[in-house]
């Protein structure tokens, strides 16, 4: 019970940081941690979704950074038809994210383990190559985003604080929606899927159809995540969607706690605020977190969530 | 004819290169079930290593054989400090841990290196063309790539299929526990092989370094190459390996020259110049892709070898 008690309270803690974050950039006049944080949010999305298929559902893509692309492309390309508004924008990036994962997975999904991380890797390097060959849309050297999605004066993505809290609120939406997912009748097959995929099959669910459908849901919704993250760097390129990206959002899932419904965004938080932190202490950084990742893989099991679980217990 | 020829024998010689990367990925990955992502990590330090030797010793061949061996004792060393504690854990934990390590050796190359890439400049005895049939040279440092990868498949082949180490490894890559309950020294096992794995990683990236430029993520790109040939060859099997290799080699060259002029031939001039740079790197994901959808285990899976 008391282990339970301290994640609990530790996620109660940093949820209430995010959303008093703007308060407190208002008041110190730091609007370098408000940029900061909005971007934190925005991956830590990403993160959650791939958290929906991975720690829920079994599946390991690695490949998630493509959906990054596609709706931060669908956003960009479309600014440069001059379609702005966001009414148009994020529908067609969600609708072009949920047709490419409809597609990538009905084929990945015949495929189980690590040949599955493959194939999912590969159809994320095949639409680098893609975005890296649109010389209409900047090619290698990627897209400027001139204007911000327009919300007809609903609400104004160039206003700082506004964008935040839209972000923080998609993300609240989308952690909600994995949480009823998860808990519903769906949810549960799904996560009977990850346990024994034979049995479920035996007893009559069609495994594949299930699956599938999940695989779709976390595209679609790491699909906002890149619509978002267009917005927020006004820049979309090839490089979102490279490879190592992907690692690293499979990072922050384990980081935090794969298969948690906050350990994702804990992780999301706690890798970009030490890749922050390190990078101000030394150029060097990443020979500090190389190895901390290796140390937390050794020790840490069940990541940041795990670890707090354990705490509690004493 | 002439270009064909010269673009055959480029695309042949870089699949023997990535069959030497693909091979340690399989060794390893078959026998101790490690996916290891550092692997390109050991492919840009065998580079490293060699331009760095090469220029203490002012020769190419001393700098070649210490870079392969200080690439077999890092082996050793990251085997021993770090992935042995990793055996029998999900395949997400390795994914996370070596994903750490080519951060680890990307920064640690930025830090004594510097950011700037090397040179490896090649002997002159290397360099000169040598005539392969009547007007057509080819340059010899490429024709030795071959021999030394097609000499190095040999021995492997040999080694694994012919003599009581690789009877072991073989055992071992079925049921790890028979060979440990049959008294041996499993743990020395794992890191022999992991060892050679990365000699051989060492061996691509040392050889491939007068041909490039060494810098910094080098393995990155050639990682993902070498992944994709192991998946299209069958997890574990080094003739797979072997032939995927050539196969992927052969179609991402002949692709980057010949793609082009293909679709010049059915697109107008502007729209293929566009397609075909993202086409031809493509190709190769094609394949998996459709291999994977036809055949989810690989072309040739380990366990029917």
């Amino acid at each position: 019970m008391k282990g339970l008690s301290v994640s609990k309270a530790v996620t109660a803690l940093m949820l209430a940081g995010l959303v008093l974050l703007p308060l407190y950039s208002q008041l110190s006049g730091n609007i370098f941690i408000l940029t900061l944080f909005t971007r934190i949010i925005i991956l830590a999305l990403a993160a959650a979704s791939l958290n929906l298929i991975m720690g829920f559902g079994g599946m390991m893509s690695f490949g998630h950074a493509a959906y990054l692309g596609i709706g931060g492309y669908a956003v960009g390309m479309l600014a440069q038809e001059g379609l702005g508004s966001g009414f148009i924008q994020f529908p067609v990036a969600l609708a072009a994210s949920a047709i490419y994962a409809l597609v990538i997975g009905a084929l990945s999904l015949r495929t189980r383990g690590v040949y599955f991380i493959m194939i999912t890797l590969a159809f994320a390097q095949m639409a680098y190559y893609v975005a890296s060959g649109l010389a209409r849309y900047g090619g290698d050297d990627g897209l400027t985003i001139y204007n911000r999605s327009d919300f007809s004066g609903l609400i104004n993505l160039g206003n700082r604080v506004q964008f935040y809290y839209l972000c923080l609120a998609c993300l609240f939406g989308v952690v909600f929606l994995i949480w009823r997912i998860v808990n519903s009748r769906f949810g549960l097959v799904v996560q009977g899927l990850r346990s024994n995929e034979q049995r479920m099959q035996a007893i009559g669910f069609p495994a594949k159809r299930y699956k599938l459908v999940c695989f779709v849901i976390s595209g679609t919704m790491c699909g906002l995540a890149g619509a978002l993250l267009a917005n927020n760097t006004d820049f979309v390129s090839p490089a979102v969607m490279y490879w190592t990206r992907s690692g690293d959002l499979m990072v922050m899932v384990i980081l935090g706690g794969m298969g948690t419904l906050f350990g994702p965004i804990m992780g999301a938080v706690v890798f970009l605020l030490l890749e922050e932190f390190l990078s101000q202490i030394t150029e060097y950084w990443a020979l500090i977190m190389g190895p901390l990742l290796l140390l937390i893989v050794l020790f840490g099991r069940g990541g940041i969530m795990g670890v707090l679980g354990r705490a509690g217990r004493g | 004819m002439l270009l064909v020829v010269e673009q055959f024998l480029n695309g042949l010689q870089f699949g023997l290169l990535l069959f030497l990367l693909a091979a340690g990925l399989t060794l390893v990955f078959g026998i101790m079930d490690l996916v290891n992502l550092a692997h390109g990590s050991l492919y840009m330090m065998g580079a490293y290593f060699a331009a760095t030797f090469a220029a203490w010793t002012g020769s190419f061949l001393l700098g070649a054989l210490m870079a392969l061996g200080a690439t077999l004792v890092l082996g050793i060393v990251l085997e021993v400090t770090a992935l042995r504690h990793l055996y029998g854990r999900d395949h997400l934990d390795h994914v996370l841990a070596t994903f750490g390590l080519i951060l680890f050796f990307n920064e640690a190359v930025r830090l004594i290196w510097g950011p700037a890439g090397l040179a490896l400049p090649l002997p002159a005895w290397l360099t000169v063309p040598v005539p392969i049939l009547p007007g057509i040279h080819y340059p010899a440092y490429r024709l030795a790539i071959i021999a030394v990868a097609l000499l190095v498949a040999l021995l492997l082949y040999l080694g694994v299929m012919r003599t009581r180490i690789g009877m072991l490894i073989r055992a071992g890559a079925s049921n790890r526990e028979m060979i440990g309950a049959l008294g041996i020294n499993i743990k020395l096992l794992y890191t022999l092989v992991f060892g050679l794995g990365a000699a051989l990683a060492g061996l691509a990236g040392l050889m491939q370094a007068p041909i490039l430029t060494v810098q910094i993520g080098m393995g990155e790109n050639i990682l993902i190459l070498a992944f994709v040939i192991i998946v299209i060859g069958g997890i574990g099997s080094i003739r797979g390996a072997f032939l995927a290799a050539i196969f992927v080699g052969m179609i991402d060259t002949l692709g980057r020259a010949f793609l082009p002029n293909l679709l010049r031939q059915v697109l107008s001039g502007a729209a293929a110049s566009t397609a075909a740079p993202a086409l031809s790197s493509m190709l190769i994901y094609l394949l998996m892709a459709i291999v994977l959808v036809v055949r989810p285990e690989g072309l040739f899976p380990a366990n029917r070898r």
